[in-house]
């Protein structure tokens, strides 16, 4: 290696470093201050779980954590089911208005969650669905959905189409070529959108503010009320607690779908 | 088993006409190939014995009984595709299993036969394999022996060998006609490769342009062409074109080509083909036949098993084919005389 090779190697690894600092820095020490006795972050630290326990009487963020998780994992399974029968229905058949069914489904990505949420509360209100958490439910896996299609979408391109010509000249039914030939193929793909459904539905905010109603809220939800009204040590120690959930949900994806990086 | 016809079948696709009006018989338990250039149609018609596409026009039928309109996955053929098509998450067994398991055969029949298929195809010792830990021969056996293993009416191979390499390929070559011959399943094989038609098929039969051209035994249709497709298509051929008259046909040169069999009526255009291993260089007393021609070697084209010389005569370049068994090939530059017999000059229809 010359020296300019060395050089520019090592400025590489600082950067990274520097960029993983700037992303969890400020998580590590929310955690870390979740366990300081003190509310006003003094230092040195005084070790304690004081906000765990505190956390764990607060009925309202604990029964808003328990609506986030229900709606999760509510909105995970349908996403999934539906997502996946869209993407082979994409797949399979050539039918009138595909290009533009396929093209719509990237827009709602990139609308503001904001603009989509105003949407769903004027259109719920209208159609006499209403609030509440059958809303969010609804409004999150709508949400969701794009994401499911788009990830199995392209664990689809990498299967050939022959598998499923194979399987019928076997005399397989559709049904048995789907639930033995694509569906264990396609595996990884439906995993990693039901973890993306999971990700969008139980960090979602914006939406789940505007359909939510004053008792029947989500966690992101209560979290933002609790800290208009003042901010508690008990938030870091919820925060830290979604954090460690979704990172083990990141990196179990991670393994399963290869997401940056091989291996 | 059985036998295979196909009546004036024909498939557009848009304005493109993939098959146009082809009629072919498959004998039950002969080995037949499709052969002919991309866009011919070849696979097209595999696809519809298959069931992968049904026909516009025309009629499929399998021992005597249509078939045209049921579908792929109750006509009961094997099918092997060209990449193999094998099911990834499954292993060895499992992929020759999968047709029986489909079809509910009982457990222990299930192990039996696939025991069986797999020791046909030589592979009895990597049946708990996954396929990407198999080369490209051994997927090829699996493909086979998962297509067999139903006892298929009809085996259908796409492009068998196309993924081979050269000498994976001649073996397989020699597998495939031992397969065949033992399990006496009526086999279509589609390719682009004339020798590989040549030396595999029973029968040949030759598209282009989603036409049948010519149908016949592997010596019939290379000896024998009918047509200036077949004697261009498989191998190579020195093409004369003239006037037609009794003695053969005549060049604009004056030269008559001597050709034996039917010619086309005296006065019309006509031509004739021969094979460059036909003719002979001769030199002194040595015998000529009926056709005898002089030129001068331009260049030599070395293959191994036989050297191509390449013979101007006139205005005319003449290809022979030199065996190589140890005699002196002439050099560059030197000066020939060709012949060969009019047996060997093949009139031919034009296209």
């Amino acid at each position: 290696m010359s020296k300019t090779t060395r050089f520019l190697s090592a400025l590489g690894r600082g950067y990274v470093v520097l960029l993983l600092a700037f992303l969890y820095l400020p998580i590590f020490i929310m955690g870390l201050m979740s366990f300081n006795a003190s509310p006003f972050y003094q230092l040195p630290m005084k070790w304690s779980t004081t906000w765990y326990e505190a956390l764990s009487q607060d009925d309202r963020l604990v029964g808003a954590a328990l609506n986030s998780l229900q709606i999760a994992i509510i909105t995970t399974v349908i996403a999934s089911i539906l997502g996946t029968a869209a993407s082979l229905a994409f797949f399979r058949y050539n039918f009138k208005g595909k290009k533009v069914l396929q093209t719509l489904l990237l827009p709602p990505i990139a609308i503001p969650w904001l603009i989509t949420g105003t949407a769903m509360l004027v259109f719920f209100y209208g159609v006499g669905i209403g609030r509440g958490l059958h809303a969010i439910l609804l409004g999150h896996v709508a949400l969701a959905l794009p994401y499911v299609i788009i990830v199995v979408n392209a664990r689809l391109q990498t299967f050939a189409p022959e598998l499923e010509e194979a399987a019928r000249s076997l005399g397989a039914s559709q049904w048995q070529i789907t639930r033995r030939i694509t569906l264990p193929y396609i595996a990884p793909g439906v995993i990693a959108g039901g973890l993306f459904a999971f990700a969008v539905s139980f960090d979602q905010f914006v939406v789940s503010y505007f359909l939510a109603t004053p008792g029947q809220t989500t966690l992101p939800v209560e979290i933002y009320a609790a800290i208009r009204k003042g901010f508690t040590p008990e938030i870091n120690a919820v925060s830290t607690i979604i954090i460690v959930i979704s990172m083990a949900l990141m990196l179990f994806t991670a393994r399963f779908y290869k997401f940056g990086g091989n291996g | 088993m059985a036998s295979v016809e196909v009546k004036n079948i024909s498939r557009s696709f848009g304005s493109f006409k993939a098959l146009d009006n082809v009629s072919m018989y498959f004998e039950d338990g002969g080995f037949y190939a499709l052969l002919g250039p991309s866009g011919s149609g070849k696979t097209t018609l595999l696809r519809m014995i298959a069931g992968f596409d049904y026909p516009d026009t025309g009629h499929i039928e399998m021992n005597g009984e249509s078939v045209e309109r049921v579908p792929l996955e109750k006509r009961n053929i094997g099918m092997v595709f060209q990449n193999y098509a094998l099911f990834p998450n499954l292993s060895v067994f499992e992929n020759v299993a999968f047709g029986l398991d489909v079809r509910g055969v009982a457990r222990e029949e299930t192990r039996n036969r696939v025991r069986k298929a797999l020791e046909l195809v030589q592979l009895g010792k990597l049946e708990d394999r996954k396929p990407h830990q198999l080369s490209g021969g051994q997927r090829q056996r699996v493909a086979l022996a998962r297509a067999i293993v139903i006892n298929p009416r009809v085996l259908l191979l796409d492009e068998p060998l196309g993924a081979l390499d050269k000498a994976l390929r001649l073996d397989m070559q020699v597998e495939l006609k031992r397969i065949q011959r033992e399990t006496g399943i009526t086999t279509v094989f589609v390719t682009h490769d004339q020798e590989e038609a040549l030396t595999m098929a029973d029968r040949i039969g030759l598209l282009k342009d989603g036409k049948l051209v010519e149908e016949g035994r592997p010596e019939e249709i290379y000896n024998r062409p009918k047509s200036l497709f077949a004697a261009t298509f498989l191998g190579d051929a020195n093409i004369f074109e003239g006037m037609s008259n009794e003695r053969g046909i005549t060049l604009a040169s004056g030269e008559t080509i001597a050709v034996a069999g039917e010619k086309p009526a005296s006065g019309q255009t006509g031509c004739c083909a021969v094979r460059p291993e036909r003719i002979r260089i001769v030199s002194g007393a040595q015998q000529e036949l009926e056709n005898v021609v002089e030129g001068r070697v331009e260049r030599r084209l070395f293959a191994g098993n036989s050297t191509t010389l390449f013979v101007n005569h006139k205005e005319r370049q003449i290809r022979v084919g030199v065996p190589n068994i140890g005699s002196l090939v002439p050099a560059d530059g030197e000066t020939v005389t060709l012949t060969w017999a009019a047996e060997s000059t093949v009139p031919l229809a034009r296209d």
